[in-house]
């Protein structure tokens, strides 16, 4: 896991509110914050996506998974100022109108209950196929081991990522743009 | 497969209405049956009711009364009623109701009471809608009523004639509202939606990121809170470094909040309010305060522990059932006597979602009264205006309550200090909050799965069978008041089953807040009586399966018509189909093995056996768990599926390695870390046979979970010979992987 965790002040500095340029699922937003402030809790309160969650903020549960620069970062420990580069929420996985091929595996598995923990899988899920387009089960568990499922729908997420890898492959074959599916 | 109605009240009430843009709206109410349960019985069991509006569009818009948690109800009550009506499940919409007593009557979720409390009311529903379309049909088309039948969401007349709902809509407000007597519900061979597989109604707004919880509430001009309560329970705060807290980032107000020391309502505390979430969080970790302590919990989980070894050998202090002779059974040189102690750890919910609760506390102007507006993630929301009244003198007709969807229930969102604690910060500050606790708060305050402590002696004759039964159950009170979960009753399996037959029980008094979770009470006693039934059979040389059918007996239901009383002819059935269904008897390689076992609860019969492997140091490996459950009719096969695999993986999960210790009246379990949860990579295969009998149809959130610990166990002994007698595995040495 890469935490980014360049320029996180020295403990016991007392640091000023600070000015950060944050490029958010295509977006840039100015963002005023103190340098520590998690990039969690900018996303939920100050930017209002509230689809990534906050679980435990101490990266052991992975509801607030995200992506930076096509990473899995658990955002609870990520600090606004270390934050460099493309960040992508669950908001933001969807290309235009079309779902992405996880969030429809998703709902053609029934796979939520509570469904609270879910944005932060299939953020794990999406780093996994981008870059193996065929997980085995043991590629799967291990993409996902960060992500804790209180309701345990472990079974279905697995299988649900396997058929994504169907549907995602289905959808390279028909598009001369591979930079479009993630 | 007929279906048996519910021993309900026949009265129910029909209004019809039309809508302005042409459609339909239908209102109906019934008295609820009594199905006293944990929560049930705190939130009360009033009338029932459900509204259904058909617009001339043809969307059939299916309001959901009760909370959603994750347990599915939110799907599953409108396919019934669309599944009377004859309607295509794509043109139904579900939307979550308002909380109100008065136009939806009973509105709460636990002990896996709503199916069973709904199924004959929607059903109600759906028929009447459906009669009254073919009203109107019949009327428009000039035809019999019996030429016409109700199928995807149109009246069709055997001619091959057809209406659409949307175009009788208006028409149908205008017939006579059916005599509930006169009303026929479906064959069940007929059905098209009732069990099937459907998709959560919610799944394209939760894949998305869309779907709000309580915690993703946002209300204009809120600050956002956070509270600090001691870490031992009853701990009161003296002082607190205000003004180095108030200088902090984001930090608005800084305070301390007086209680009236209710763990249920308000334990006095420190609020900090703030700009966002973080600055509060942060400003919590720089507390320093002081405490009067002089009522606190002083509990030690050590001194427990000591306690219940201390009284395990004795009989208990009250006689829960005596018959027979068990002293004579167990001097009877004949028979063998074998004796257990079984203990389990209290346990955490740890919903995803921590417990937070958005309010406003509204000061009236002029002659205008007080008021309170609240969004909370509850099971039960009509709990909170009465509390609101007494804690705060805010008339139950000025509480308004917002219910949101909810990361996870178990249990735990039954109670309101969540919201007494938002309200009282929203009443000092003169604004709305959004309280959110930090997992810490949610773990220290959580209303724990309560600990237990279990010594069983038993006899078997000289043919091997079981003669014999003594149960010493030791369990808790807090305050001198039942817990829930710390229950023995006379009719725990199986000591109706037993003709000598002994069920003593000993409280110990606790100041460590106990709740509900899932399959309160069941979670336990399963873990205990079948783990031990299992001792017993290989101590008397036999069978598992055939030991246990043995003491199942002749097929009889204890209470007929009760469904919560056991029906050993469904517990024989559950039992030989996991049996066949897992392989039970085929030979296993070495360190590996099966273990069955049944758990009647919630009206679910219900058995399963494990798979498991355990290597030389003692890595445990769970291949596969077989289920076979019997609640009669299954509405979602989906839903009801998913309900039982999660319930396995809860409880193996919690069995692994889970347990909440206290020293000091200080809870030791701050976080995950400390707290291991189940992973992916542990989730062994999960096979789900349903049994659907002639039975009336009831809940599976919670009856699957409680044979799982004994199933595992008893893999274990048959793996490698050694006897799980307490949870978590972890203190045993054992590691899941």
């Amino acid at each position: 896991m890469i935490l980014h965790t360049l320029g996180v002040p020295v403990p016991g500095a007392t640091d000023p509110m600070a000015k950060f340029k944050l490029k958010v699922n295509g977006s840039t937003y100015d963002i005023e914050a103190e340098p520590e402030m998690p990039l969690l809790w900018v996303l939920r309160d100050t930017l209002g996506l509230r689809g990534t969650k906050y679980g435990c903020g101490i990266a052991q549960c992975g509801a607030c998974t995200v992506h930076i620069n096509g990473e899995p970062v658990q955002s609870c420990v990520v600090p606004i100022s270390g934050v460099s580069g493309q960040v992508k929420t669950i908001e933001g996985l969807a290309q235009g109108p079309n779902l992405h091929p996880l969030q429809a595996a998703w709902i053609d598995h029934d796979v939520p209950q509570c469904g609270y923990c879910q944005a932060g899988q299939i953020m794990s899920a999406a780093a996994l196929l981008a870059k193996n387009p065929d997980p085995s089960d043991s590629d799967i568990d291990r993409a996902l081991a960060g992500n804790y499922c209180r309701c345990g729908t472990y079974i279905r997420i697995r299988a649900a990522v396997h058929t994504a890898a169907t549907y995602y492959n289905a959808a390279l074959d028909t598009t001369s743009e591979p930079e479009a599916q993630v | 497969m007929s279906i048996n109605l519910n021993t309900m009240n026949r009265r129910s009430f029909l209004k019809v209405s039309a809508l302005a843009s042409g459609g339909m709206m239908l209102e109906l109410s019934l008295p609820a049956s009594v199905l006293a349960d944990e929560l049930g019985t705190l939130v009360g069991s009033r009338d029932l009711n459900a509204y259904v509006k058909i617009a001339s569009d043809g969307t059939i818009t299916i309001y959901s009364a009760n909370p959603e948690m994750g347990q599915g109800v939110k799907t599953a009550l409108p396919m019934i009623i669309a599944e009377e009506m004859g309607a295509n499940w794509e043109d139904v919409v579900v939307l979550q109701s308002p909380v109100n007593q008065e136009r939806f009557g009973r509105q709460g979720a636990g002990g896996s009471t709503t199916v069973p409390r709904s199924f004959d009311l929607m059903r109600r529903m759906g028929a009447s809608a459906r009669e009254m379309l073919i009203g109107a049909a019949s009327d428009s088309l000039e035809v019999p009523r019996d030429e016409l039948t109700a199928r995807n969401s149109r009246i069709i007349h055997i001619s091959g004639q057809a209406l659409t709902f949307g175009q009788l809509a208006a028409l149908a407000v205008r017939q006579p509202i059916p005599d509930p007597a006169t009303l026929e519900f479906k064959d069940p061979d007929d059905y098209t939606i009732i069990g099937t597989s459907v998709s959560g109604v919610d799944n394209l707004v939760m894949v998305t990121g869309k779907a709000s919880y309580g915690i993703d509430t946002v209300v204009q001009d809120m600050l956002f809170a956070a509270y600090h309560k001691c870490p031992a329970v009853g701990g009161i705060p003296v002082s607190f470094n205000e003004a180095e807290i108030k200088r902090l980032p984001g930090i608005k107000d800084a305070f301390i909040v007086k209680g009236n020391e209710v763990v249920t309502q308000l334990t006095s505390g420190i609020a900090i309010v703030g700009t966002n979430t973080w600055a509060v969080f942060n400003a919590k970790e720089k507390l320093k305060v002081s405490w009067d302590e002089s009522s606190a919990s002083e509990d030690s989980w050590t001194a427990m522990q000591e306690t219940g070894l201390a009284l395990k050998d004795r009989t208990g202090e009250e006689t829960v059932l005596a018959k027979g002779d068990v002293t004579a059974e167990f001097s009877n040189e004949a028979n063998k006597t074998i004796e257990a102690y079984y203990t389990y750890p209290f346990v955490a919910h740890l919903c995803m979602e921590p417990m937070n609760c958005t309010a406003h506390y509204i000061k009236g102007e002029g002659n205008d009264a007080d008021a309170i507006e609240a969004w909370v993630p509850t099971q039960g929301p009509q709990r909170i205006a009465p509390v609101m009244n007494a804690m705060f003198g805010v008339h139950e007709d000025n509480v308004t309550v917002h219910q949101t969807r909810l990361g996870g229930g178990f249990g735990r969102r039954g109670s309101t200090e969540f919201v007494c604690e938002a309200v009282a910060i929203s009443k000092q500050v003169g604004g709305p909050v959004k309280l959110t606790w930090t997992r810490t708060d949610d773990i220290y305050h959580d209303f724990f799965r309560v600990a237990g402590f279990q010594k069983l002696k038993a006899a078997v004759d000289k043919n091997g069978k079981l003669a014999a039964w003594d149960q010493h159950f030791i369990g808790m009170t807090r305050q001198g008041r039942p817990l829930s979960g710390s229950r023995f009753s006379d009719t725990e399996f199986p000591l109706l089953n037993i003709n000598h037959v002994r069920g003593t029980k000993t409280m110990i008094d606790i100041g460590t807040p106990c709740g509900p979770w899932r399959a309160p009470g069941a979670n336990t006693h399963a873990f205990v009586v079948q783990s031990f039934i299992d001792e017993l059979a290989h101590a008397a040389g036999r069978d598992h399966l055939e030991f246990l059918l043995e003491i199942m007996g002749d097929r009889r239901w204890f209470d007929p018509g009760n469904v919560r009383s056991l029906n050993t002819g469904r517990a024989i059935d559950v039992i030989r189909r996991v049996a066949d269904a897992s392989g039970w008897g085929k030979s296993m390689p070495g360190g590996s093995g099966l273990g069955l076992a049944f758990h009647f609860s919630h009206a679910a019969h219900v058995a399963e056996v494990a798979e498991v492997s355990v290597d030389n140091n003692k890595n445990l490996k769970v291949h596969k768990v077989t289920v076979a459950v019997d609640v009669g009719p299954i509405i979602n096969m989906s839903g009801a599926t998913t309900q039982v695999q999660g319930s396995v993986i809860d409880g193996l999960s919690t069995m692994a390695g889970q347990k909440i210790t206290m020293e000091n009246g200080r809870i030791e379990q701050s976080n995950l870390h400390e707290y291991p949860v189940m992973r992916i990579a542990q989730t062994p295969e999960v096979e789900v046979h349903f049994i659907q009998s002639d039975n009336p149809p009831t809940g599976i959130g919670e009856p699957a979970l409680p044979p799982l610990a004994p199933a595992v166990g008893n893999a274990i002994f048959a793996a490698t010979g050694v006897r799980v007698r307490s949870m978590p595995l972890t203190d045993e040495g054992y590691t899941l992987v």
